[in-house]
Parts: C-alpha cells; structure tokens; sequence
C-alpha cells in the first residue's frame, strides 16, 4: 500500500474539493477499495473519507418514488420495507450479492464504482489497459471465464462485476451526481457505466470531483420481479449471468418486460429492442428465443466464456417462464 | 525414562476397551475451543514481540530465468525501510511434506512466475509492503519455460503394475468402460496466511510459525540456515489449518529467520493470501484413464488407471492418484501407471488428501458409468468386487469396513437399490437425483515421541511436538492419557506444538492421531506399571478412574508426593509390510441440476465410515464433515486456473478460487462404523481426516447424471461443464 492522507470530510464541499485531485479518491465502505489498495491497484494520494457526510437516508421523492442515499448500506437499502414491498428486485439484487458482512459495510454509492474482478487487472505484474492504459489486456488469451460477451473491445474485455446496477437499470433509476462545480446533474444508470472502447480505463462517466449523492427509483412500478443470478457456487460468488426482470402480463400477453443483464458486459446491459420484442407476445419458447436473439445478436465469446452465450440464452428463458407463470 | 515400543503384531488385547475411565471415544468437546472462538488463541503471526522489524517476500515476475541484479538502493531510501534480503539460503519453495531438508534452489534461479526472490524488511508491514512492490528487478528470462502438462513429454514414476493381460481383458469382456477423467489444480486454502515471527538469542533462533511437522521443519530450517538442530526452537502451539499446506518449512520461515540474524533484532514475515495461493503448494491438475472390463455380472476382470500429473522439474513429490486404486477392487489383470509433466507452474505437493482426492473421484465415476453398462445397483457393484486381500500385494486387510459402510450408508441414506434411469424426478426447475461412490484412503502411521508426567498432585501432563492443526488433538490426547491413567480430560494437560517437547508424529496424511496417540499410550502404559508395581498387582488387573484405583485408592496417596514421568517412543515396525491398511467408507448424495442453467446443488449427503477405533466421536465426526465439505468442492467448485502463457496462478484468493460456503454445504450425516484395527496402531485407530474426502466428488458427479442425464468426464462440474453435457 503507498501512503496517503487521509481526511474525514465533514460536509460534501470537503469531499469534492480533495477528490478535485486527479490523484484523490473518495472511501465510502471501502469494501473494495481498499482491497485494491493492498494489491496497489489503485494508488490515491489522498483519500476523502465521506462517510460522515450525510446522504445516506432512504425518502419518498414528490413524484412517489424512492430516493436512496449514495451511503446508505448495502443492508439497510435492502431491508428497507418500501425498496422490498415496491422493488423487491432492487432488494433480491443486492442480497444475492457479496456476503452479509461486506453488505454491512458497502454502501450504494460505491458499489456503482466498484471495479472489475478481471484477474489481470486486480495483479499490477500482468498487463491490464484498465489499471495501465497500452499495457495490453491479459485477459484476451488468458483467462477469462468471467469475461465480457456483449460490448468488449479489443482493449478490454472485463465485466462489470455487481448486482445491484443490473436490478437499478432494470427499474430505469437516476443517478444523482454532486458536480466539483457544486451542482447537481442526473444521469440514467443505463448510461451511468461505459463500455470500455478504446478508455477501457474509464468504468463510469464519473469526473474528478464529483461524489454520487443518491440514486432514485421512479414511482412503483408493480409486476413480477424477479433476480436470478447463475452462479458456481451458492454465495460470495460473482454472476456468470444474472437478469434483473420486471415482468406483466395482460391477456396471456406480456405487457411490460423491463430486463437488464448482469456478467455479460462492461455495464449491466440493457436494450430497449428486447422489451419491445416481447411485449404483446405470448409466453412461448419462440418468444423467449426471439428476445434472446436480440440480446445476443452483437455476442462473442473469447474461448473460455463462449458458454455464456448459450447460457445467457438458457437463463433468459427460464426467467421469462418462471415470470410469466407468476405474473399470469 | 523412554519407554520403546515397536509394533510388529496385531494389537489384539483391546486394552483401551478395559480401562474404566469411560473418556475414551466420548464427544469431548475441544480443551482449546473457548480460546479459539474468543480469540485468545494465538496464531503465529500473534505473538507480541516487542522491536519486531516486517518484512515482505518479493516474488518474480518471470517464469524462468536468472536474478541479475536488485536495485536496492533506490528500496533502502524509503521510509522506513531496513532491509533488502537476497541471502543465497533463501528458500523458492516449500519443503515438500516429510523431506527433512531444506530446498536448495537458491533466490537467484526462477523456476516458476511468483516464486520468491527476495524479502524487504521494514519498520511497518505497510512500508515493507510498498517498498516490495517498488524493488526494481533485473533478469535474464529464459523464454519459452512449458507451463502447459498437456504440451510437453512425460516421466514415467517408479511403480508401475502390470499384472496379466488389461488389453485382453479388455477385449474378452461382457462389459467394459474406458474413459478418461480430468480433475484441475486445488489450493490447500487454509485459513490463517503463512506466518513466522523469528527471534535471535545469540545462536540460539526462536521461531514462532505455522506450520504441520514440527518433527521435521525443525532439520528443514536449521538445513536452510546452516545451523545446528539443538539451537533451533519451533513453536506452532495453534495452526490455523493446514491441509498439507504446511507440511514442510515454508519461504516465511526461512526469511524470517535470515532477516532477524542479519539485523540483530525480531522479524515477522506474513505472506498475503495471494503469496500463499501463488508461492506454496498447488494440488496437480489430472488427467486420468481408467479402464475396467467386468463380466456379465460385473465382477471386475480388468483394472486399468493410468495418471497424468505435473510438477516442477527436480520435485519428487507427484500426486499419488492411483494409492487406493491398487487395493480397493479385485480384477486379476491390472495395469497402473503414474506419469509426471515437467511444467513451470508453481510447485505442486500435498494439498488435503493427496492422491485419493482426486484419483477416487475418477474412478468412482468410472465405476457408475461400469454399474450402468451391466444393468446393477451401483453399491452392488462394489460389493461385488471388494477383494478378500490386496490385488496386487496379496496382504490381507489390516481391517476393511467398505462392504458395512455400503450396506449401513445405503439402508441409513435410504439409497433405492431398484432399476436406475437419470431424469426421473423433477421438482420445478431442477432435475433432482442420486449417486453414490466408495471411500477409500491408504493409512499412513509413523514413528512419535510424546512425555507423560503423572503428577504428584494426580493431574496429568503430556508433552510433544506434535501440531493440532485445528482436528482436535489436543483434546484426544487427554483422552487417551485420561483413560489410561484414570482421570477426567480436563485434568490431563495437553503441551503441543513445541520443538522443547519430545518428536511427535506431526500432522499429515491423517496419521498424527493414530502415531502420536500411539506415544502416549505407550508411555502411560508404563507409567500404569510402575502404579500397578506399587498397589502389588499386574499392570493388567490395575483399574484406575476418577484419580483412584478399584480399590479406593488415590493417585495423589499412591504417588506420594512424587512425580512418574515416562516417554513413550512408538514406531511402526514391520507390521506395515504385513498388511495392507486403508480406512474405508461410503458416500451418498442426493443433488438438484438446474435444467435451464447447469447449476448443481447438493441437497444432501451422508458418508459412511469405517476408520479403525474412534477416539472422541465429536471432533472424528467433525472430522467427516469437513472431509465430505472438501468433496464437494472437489466436485463443483474448487479449480486453480493457470494463465496459458506464463503459468501463474489467476484465481489466487477466496473470492476467485471458490471453496464450498455454508449455502452450499447442506446437511450432512455421518455413520461411523466402529471397528478395531488390531494391525494399524498399537491403539486401533487409523487417519480420518482425509477419507472424508476421497471419492465424495463422484457420489455427486454420479447424482448429476442420475438427475440430469449430464454424464460429465471434467471435475469440477461448473454450470459450463454440464450445460456441455446436458441432454436436450
């Protein structure tokens, strides 16, 4: 670990004014970045502590909606009675992921920023364009199981490892952004990550200096919702394929398919063309392939993680059934 | 006094069943538990040392080559910093189990990426830390080290058996199996890093560590450093799992103590979780055949496993895969052969059950694949061919409980014996069915050492080198010593994991129980003599519990102020070429697929066992439990992955590499069927630890394809492995 200073930042205006250095990050629960930290992966100079900031309360919004504290926990958003009555998916994302003790200690804000677990890029003595732009990527030719199928580059092909983004795009929430200005913008979490392209360094559309101060959930949106998360083992293990769904049905049809994807890209994927492929469509196996043909349509596999194709397929297939049966 | 003992008989007088304290066997909870749980257990790393200087390893980042130059300088500037160490002694690998000397590659040659190379020493670990990371280092790289075993030419090792005509079996036979398994790489994955704190005293070296063999590392350490034995002291009093781990002396140790010698003051070496995945032992990836040829009832007339493991050039050490394979079937025509790649990934040793772990999983699956070709119960078919002695030997048994443990598991597990197709059972989403698979580990005994004082006021002390590495022989020690002489455990004082205290057997290979535990018997037994001398009876008619004799009489008066002191010396002797002695058993599971995402749950399981006398049914059955969790590792989940290009290990923390969590350990019976083991140990115990897992793996490989249809030939069966082979 290089050394660094530390500073408790009382109010926000503290925290943008230290992480306004391209050389300063700001520690929320720290779950990951000081694992990062350790394997001197990411190297900050200054670290803003923001935990004692505020944000972290769980309110209604004026439009019946659901704001969440960038530092609310993990735990405490999916406890929260309104986020499991209203956006159980929201609620079964986050308890799929990590374990109990890191959930108590991650807060929402971070887990949007939290890293890639590609091999190459968590061993600073292996090539990684992410952690060392033009140093080259490991992974292609190497390892790479976890590896992205969907929006990969030639410099990159990592995935962006979490849960709880992938039900949050599924809910189409808003991230809210305190700017190094001292404004605000929102962003759509659906634009919040970027794919890797040829900045495979850049995970999010985060600047320097500006701090996630909530992110909020549009009015309840009522369906069937479901989290599947395939996965080796049955917990502490990141998704080979996970699928946040908000399901309706009307008259046998399906007349809301909300679906967002997780261990397929370098964001949670989304793609409005397969909700439009579903809906007034009948809960049938070639309803199911059609959509999945949409999803995968642009997929390829890097050797190791081709059967996430198949199985991203597979997946998809079961959840739309299993919602189906449950929206019917 | 030391008391010799050396067993070239069967033990057949039972004398622990006479004895009358009643402890022996019992489910005594652990002496050592309450410290552990609270924390005031202290493990090698936590010993407070005042003025202890940290250092950390730095390791290569090249395959192979040469070390040519450090630049140390530019290191020594950084705060804090007090040393950069490249002592020729250093060591690059751990000592392979049992080797009682120190490996002499020297920190100059690199043979594998992540090897150590060198050790920075610092005030803080945070600034040791950093400056490792900063260490400029100069190679020569030799370009195009193999790190692929399927890529380059192999070794044949010593014996091979070739017995009869395999290939005319083969062809002659009403049915026959020939497939090819393969099983990848495991980490021993013990849960406290390797860690040593070094200390000097003039010549004198005391090192607290972590480790499994304290009877041996002390000769791997004092070899490394070029010192003498008799000014070396080991202490592991408390050792965080091991697993084979830490068998022999690791890098740590060795660093520490050339560290602490060179700047006159205490070092601490703690490797991170990714130095102990990357720079200790790996379990060999396999690639097995096995070839069975059986009559029309399926009674075995062919045997055939042949056993492709790797290692580095130069270790000796390769994973015995086919150990239980040469005794557990009959079948007169065999041929086993064990081949080694000389690859440069990290070394490869013991890691938890070696050989059995992976080898009994194979053939197990072999065997299923054998029961559905003649149309039989799987657990038919084994009883069919469990052989009256050893196929190849010609020994008898020392005791052999698989044909109880089969028919006690199936009846207790509720195994449906009738006709079996797979897809028969669905519930939801998931294909739901059943498998099962023999135990079988080689038992493995050596010479021990251990003290007894009978005290002067009727409490006991044992005293010996030997390691608890978390199995409970603290505790089963006190037992046996409490049962001997009398008294309640918790008046029996357990003194472990010392070089001050007479050579114990160590931990490994499941045989610390049965050795050490031998010692002490033997040393109270004369202990019981010298008592029985002085009530005026034989040592065989002399009862003894609650701290008197029959007669009413107290040790305390009997011992009359004095203390008995005795060694116990106990040693194999040639009964071990007499017999041929393996712990037995059988597993049965009942596992989910998931027929959309290849997903395997085990809904649960039950291992029979039949391991030679159980000496404290607690911490034996705690033992299984483990066991049969490491099974389903083996089975689902647990894979080193080695990066094609230059071999080093990708998935080297327990995030990455994916040993079974609680959601997925479901509940678990154990049956222990209890026998005595007259030719194993003078106390009629064998190793347990290990046998739990060995061939657990294909009672669940079995149950994927009687639930599922997937016959999978890959371990371990990840959702892509069974998506592969899922029928439509």
């Amino acid at each position: 670990m290089r050394p660094f200073s530390y500073t408790k930042a009382r109010v926000i205006e503290d925290a943008r004014q230290i992480t306004a250095d391209e050389s300063a990050m700001a520690i929320a629960g720290g779950t990951n970045l000081l694992d990062l930290m350790k394997l001197q992966v990411e190297t900050p100079h200054k670290l803003a502590d923001i935990n004692r900031i505020g944000f972290d309360e769980i309110k209604k919004t004026a439009d019946g909606g659901l704001s969440i504290g960038a530092l609310a926990t993990n735990t405490a958003t999916a406890v929260h009675p309104r986020v499991r009555s209203d956006y159980p998916v929201l609620a079964r994302a986050i308890l799929s992921g990590a374990t109990q003790q890191l959930r108590n200690k991650a807060t929402n804000g971070g887990n949007l920023c939290q890293r890639t677990r590609c091999f190459y890029f968590t061993n600073i003595d292996q090539p990684c364009n992410k952690r060392e732009p033009g140093s080259g990527c490991g992974a292609i030719d190497g390892i790479a199981k976890l590896h992205a199928v969907l929006g990969a580059s030639d410099q990159c092909i990592a995935t962006y490892p979490g849960d709880m983004a992938v039900a949050l795009s599924a809910l189409d929430a808003q991230v809210h952004i305190a700017t190094a200005g001292g404004s605000e913008r929102t962003v759509p979490v659906r634009d919040f990550h970027c794919l890797p392209g040829d900045t495979p360094w850049r995970d999010n559309v985060l600047e320097d200096g500006e701090i996630i101060t909530a992110i909020t959930l549009p009015a309840p949106v009522g369906g069937t919702q479901i989290y599947r998360k395939v996965r080796e083992r049955s917990s502490y293990a990141f998704a080979l394929v996970s699928i946040a769904a908000i399901v309706e049905m009307k008259d046998g049809l399906f007349s809301r398919a909300d679906l967002a994807f997780g261990g397929l890209a370098h964001k949670p994927w989304h793609d409005l063309r397969i909700a439009e492929a579903l809906i007034g469509q009948p809960p049938t196996a070639q309803t199911f392939d059609k959509a999945a043909d949409i999803l995968l349509e642009i997929a390829r596999g890097y050797g190791e993680n081709d059967f996430k194709i198949p199985l991203a397929r597979r997946t998809l297939h079961a959840v739309l059934e299993h919602a189906a049966e449950e929206a019917a | 006094m030391t008391v010799h003992f050396k067993q070239d008989k069967p033990e057949q007088s039972n004398r622990l069943d006479g004895m009358k304290q009643g402890v022996l066997g019992k489910g005594v909870s652990r002496l050592e538990g309450l410290a552990k749980v609270t924390g005031t257990a202290p493990y090698a790393a936590e010993y407070p040392v005042e003025g202890c200087a940290e250092g950390v390893l730095v390791t290569s980042t090249i395959t192979r080559g040469e070390v040519v130059g450090l630049d140390k300088d530019a290191v020594l500037a950084m705060p804090g910093v007090l040393a950069v160490i490249d002592d020729s002694r250093l060591t690059t690998r751990p000592a392979q189990g049992t080797a009682n000397e120190a490996p002499k590659q020297g920190p100059k040659t690199i043979s594998y990426w992540g090897q150590p190379i060198a050790l920075v020493v610092a005030e803080t670990f945070e600034q040791a830390r950093d400056a490792a990371k900063h260490l400029t280092v100069k190679y020569r790289e030799e370009e195009g080290a193999p790190v692929d075993p399927q890529a380059v030419e192999t070794e044949e090792k010593d014996g091979t058996v070739r017995q009869g005509d395999l290939a005319h079996a083969m062809a002659e036979a009403a049915h026959s199996v020939d497939v090819t398994f393969t099983t990848r790489g495991h980490a021993s994955a013990a849960m406290e890093p390797h860690a040593a704190i070094a200390e000097w005293d003039g010549d004198k070296l005391t090192v607290h560590a972590s480790l499994q063999m304290l009877n041996y590392n002390i000769s791997e350490l004092a070899d490394a450093l070029g010192v003498e034995e008799d000014d070396v002291r080991l202490i592991s009093r408390f050792v965080g799992g091991g697993f084979g781990s830490k068998l022999g002396i690791s890098e740590e140790v060795v660093a520490a103590a050339i560290a602490a010698k060179d700047l006159a003051r205490p070092v601490r070496v703690v490797m991170s979780r990714q130095q102990v995945f990357q720079c200790i032992m790996r379990r060999s990836e396999t690639t097995q055949r096995l070839r069975l040829a059986a009559d029309e009832d399926g009674k075995l007339t062919g045997f055939g496993h042949h056993a492709v493991v790797s290692n580095l050039p130069g270790e000796v050490f390769a994973e015995p895969v086919l150990q239980s394979s040469h005794f557990l079937y009959s079948g007169e025509n065999r041929e086993l052969m064990l081949e080694v790649a000389r690859i440069h990934r990290m070394t490869a040793g013991s890691v938890r059950a070696p050989g059995e772990a992976v080898g009994m999983p194979a053939l197990e699956g072999a065997m299923d694949v054998l029961a559905e070709k003649v149309g039989i119960d799987p657990v038919e078919l084994r009883l069919k061919n469990i052989p009256e002695q050893d196929p190849e030997e010609g020994l008898p048994f020392s005791s052999n409980k698989l044909a109880e443990c089969l028919k006690q598991g199936a009846e207790a597990f509720g195994w449906d014996s009738g006709p079996r197709k797979p897809r028969q059972h669905q519930d939801g989403e998931w294909w739901v069915g059943t498998g099962m698979a023999s135990a079988a580990r080689a038992h493995s005994i050596s010479e021990a050492r251990a003290k007894v004082t009978l005290k002067s006021d009727g409490t006991a002390l044992v005293e010996t080198d030997m390691t608890d590495i978390g199995t409970g022989t603290y505790t089963i020690l006190a037992q046996i010593a409490g049962e001997m002489l009398g008294l309640e455990p918790n008046k029996v004082l357990v003194e472990l994991g010392d070089t001050r205290h007479p050579r114990g057997s160590g931990s490994g290979g499941s045989w610390g129980a049965a050795s050490t535990g031998s010692a002490v018997y033997v040393a109270c037994k004369a202990i019981r003599e010298d008592l029985a001398a002085r009530v005026g009876v034989e040592e065989t008619a002399l009862e003894l519990s609650q701290g008197k004799t029959s007669a009413g009489k107290s040790l305390i008066d009997l011992l009359g102020g004095e203390d008995i002191a005795r060694e116990g010396h106990y040693e194999p002797g040639d009964i071990k070429d007499d017999y041929t002695a393996a712990g037995f058993g059988a597993f049965f599971a009942q596992v989910r697929v998931n027929r959309y995402t290849g997903e395997t749950r085990v809904d649960r399981m039950l291992g029979a066992f039949g391991f030679g006398r159980v000496l404290n049914h607690k911490t034996a059955r705690s033992q299984c439990l483990g066991g049969i969790t490491w099974s389903i590792g083996v089975a689902l989940t647990e894979a080193l992955e080695f990066d094609p290009r230059d071999g080093h290990l990708v998935n080297c923390d327990l995030a990455e590499y994916h040993v079974p969590v609680n959601r997925d350990v479901p509940e678990l019976d154990v049956l222990m069927v209890e026998e005595r083991d007259a030719a194993a140990s003078p106390i009629q115990a064998k190793g347990i630890g290990e046998l739990g897992m060995c061939g657990g793996a294909a009672a669940i490989a079995n149950a994927i394809y009687n639930a599922s249809g997937a016959r999978i030939f890959d371990y371990p069966m990840t959702p892509d492995h069974v998506l592969k082979a899922m029928p439509d």
